[in-house]
């Protein structure tokens, strides 16, 4: 698989505080990765230090193969950056807006037009191209900001906290459009968010940052078991008559953690990866399951737990 | 390439189109307007038709109570100059376009290269065609047509204008890119301003006191060279440099500017200078002129290339 960012052991020092410490990292070719950690964690640094804005004090970054520090204009021809709290010319139309950022990047007028209408339909404001973007909601904002980063048809886009700040509906369009970039355009994202529940919504893998350094790295379910331990779901089941004597019937199953009864049912504990094995084998011991549930890891308490043990 | 144009086009259509622009060009285009409209009722009624350079007496003539053209420009010119260039770089900060532009490929230089050069445009076309104007008046109302030479002295004059605009631009786009917020760089800008407008010529004065102290009995040796150093502190002062360019570009009669000995004047003819002997009566203040444009502009460029630009 082609990796469109690679980053290895990067460091940046501003004057003695190490606002990122040793990241590695790498992004593949239409993978969503989501950079996450609180505020302050070193995120903004490591997207700057991306696209050649600011320099790192050590390490290794490469972007579709290109050194963004020699080579940022490169860079940024191929990677849509949309920063935190953007802003378009607020006294200029949509249309306007995109039609500058196309000259920026060298495209010619009459394909920068055709360009902008589609990209326009694709996050859904071609309606109001023509009003300015001074009347615009802050989700339309957002939504613009991301067609300002298709316009140039990247190959890698980087979304710095892409929600922060926006209604629950816009946050949905705007996780759309995310997925929509990521499998039907094939782009890669790599997207830094504190606001948890949604990257867990988009992400194939994630990175977890704090105070410089990433802390835990893979898709939610690998970090989940490193940070939280293994998994565990309930079953409730019911039986011709419930006893003591019915409980202890279920003894001897391999993965079985915990057995209660409670509100006339039997309450089971048990090891996820076993959910199948455990549900034949009690099903063989007559017992009906009317209830099983397996419990996914949130990236919520995995972050909580992490940072709590920090 | 491409980048710089588009920039430059962006920045000078936003110039034009912005109401505090349009104010302060109002404000420059009356005054001046009406500044040589006096001057040249009082050139009429004081017969000095047969004068040689009557067209450019226009530019520096007061009358009817009015300050000159050249006084207004060099007192608004500062201010048209910080208003085109205070927050260049903060204002786009704030609002978080500048992340947005420095996300595009194009270098960084671009952006600052063609925000000045747009205001240097906007404040050229707006010399230029207040210029013409006062052109258009004195041909209508003192029927006289200004002759190459004479031309060529106006468009010296207009480029020390556009210099001595150039320079405050500059610096307040200097300071646009030190502080974070406009109101800071504007008030900074204003301050400098004040300061080498009106402190300035107390300050030389008190400093030339102090080092050649002077009283009714001094030679006239120490009176020179108390003038001179008087002079050359004035010198800091781009309003002082201007004020030197005109009158020698201005004024073909004009040689030398501070003390001279009566000696020195002896056999002395009084004639009008040609427009390079001119010229080279003023080439120090010029090159200062530019220079300080220069410096203010390097040191931007400097201060901006190193930036780390955040979007919070």
């Amino acid at each position: 698989m082609a990796l469109v960012v690679e980053v290895q052991d990067l460091v940046k020092d501003y004057n003695g505080f190490k606002a990122v410490d040793g990241v590695t990292f790498h992004v593949a070719q239409g993978e969503i990765f989501g950079l996450l950690g609180p505020n302050g964690a070193g995120k903004t640094t490591t997207i700057l230090m991306l696209l050649g804005m600011t320099e790192p004090t050590a390490g290794v970054v490469r972007v579709c193969g290109y050194d963004p520090n020699k080579e940022p204009l490169e860079v940024k021809r191929i990677t849509g950056y949309l920063p935190e709290n953007v802003g378009f010319y607020e006294d200029l139309t949509a249309k306007e807006n995109l039609l500058y950022l196309t000259k920026l990047n060298g495209i010619p007028e009459d394909v920068a037009i055709k360009k902008i209408d589609k990209v326009l339909t694709t996050v859904g404001l071609l309606e109001v191209k023509d009003k300015l973007v001074g009347t615009y909601s802050k989700g339309m904002r957002q939504r613009l900001g991301l067609a300002s980063v298709l316009i140039k048809e990247p190959k890698l886009v980087i979304l710095d906290e892409p929600t922060t700040g926006i209604d629950p509906e816009g946050t949905e369009q705007v996780l759309d459009l995310i997925r929509k970039m990521s499998r039907e355009m094939g782009v890669s994202i790599l997207l830094s968010s504190h606001l948890l529940y949604q990257v867990q919504q988009v992400c194939d893998r994630v990175g977890i940052m704090f105070r410089g350094k990433m802390v835990a790295q893979g898709s939610i379910e690998e970090i989940g078991r490193q940070v939280l331990g293994e998994r565990e779901g309930i079953m409730k089941l019911t039986y011709d008559y419930i006893s003591d004597e019915a409980l202890s019937k279920l003894d001897g199953i391999d993965g079985v953690l915990e057995k209660k009864i409670a509100n006339n049912s039997i309450i089971l504990k048990f090891n996820e990866e076993r959910k199948l094995d455990i549900v034949r084998e009690v099903v063989m011991r007559g017992f009906l399951p009317i209830e099983v549930k397996g419990r996914e890891y949130s990236l919520e308490e995995i972050y909580i737990r992490y940072f709590r043990e920090e | 390439m491409s980048g710089l144009l588009s920039v430059f086009l962006k920045e000078l259509t936003d110039q034009f189109g912005s109401r505090r622009f349009m104010l302060i060009a109002l404000i420059v285009v009356i005054t001046g307007l009406f500044s040589s409209y006096t001057a040249s009722e009082a050139l009429r009624e004081q017969q000095f038709l047969n004068e040689e350079y009557l067209f450019l007496s226009l530019f520096s003539l007061s009358g009817g109570g009015l300050p000159s053209f050249l006084f207004f420009i060099s007192f608004f010119g500062p201010l048209l100059g910080i208003i085109l260039g205070f927050d260049a770089i903060n204002g786009e900060r704030t609002r978080g376009t500048l992340s947005l532009i420095l996300s595009q490929p194009v270098y960084r230089d671009v952006i600052i290269n063609g925000k000045f050069l747009a205001s240097i445009a906007t404040v050229a076309i707006m010399i230029a065609s207040i210029m013409v104007m006062i052109a258009g008046i004195s041909i209508a109302k003192l029927g006289v047509v200004p002759n190459g030479q004479e031309v060529a002295r106006a468009f010296l004059f207009f480029i020390a204008c556009i210099l001595y605009i150039a320079f405050w631009t500059s610096l307040a786009i200097l300071f646009s890119i030190v502080f974070e917020k406009s109101s800071t760089s504007a008030l900074t800008s204003i301050a400098i301003w004040i300061f080498l407008a009106f402190f300035v010529y107390m300050i030389a004065g008190v400093i030339a006191d102090e080092v050649y102290p002077i009283t009714r009995q001094s030679t006239p040796e120490l009176l020179a060279k108390h003038e001179s150093l008087r002079t050359m502190l004035l010198r800091f002062s781009p309003a002082v440099l201007l004020e030197e360019i005109s009158a020698a570009i201005l004024n073909p009669t004009v040689r030398v500017f501070g003390p001279m000995f009566e000696t020195q004047l002896q056999g002395l003819i009084l004639t009008p200078l040609s427009l390079s002997q001119s010229v080279l009566v003023v080439w120090p203040q010029f090159v200062a002129l530019v220079a300080a444009s220069i410096i203010c502009f390097a040191v931007s460029y400097l201060a901006f290339m190193r930036k780390e630009i955040r979007s919070t």
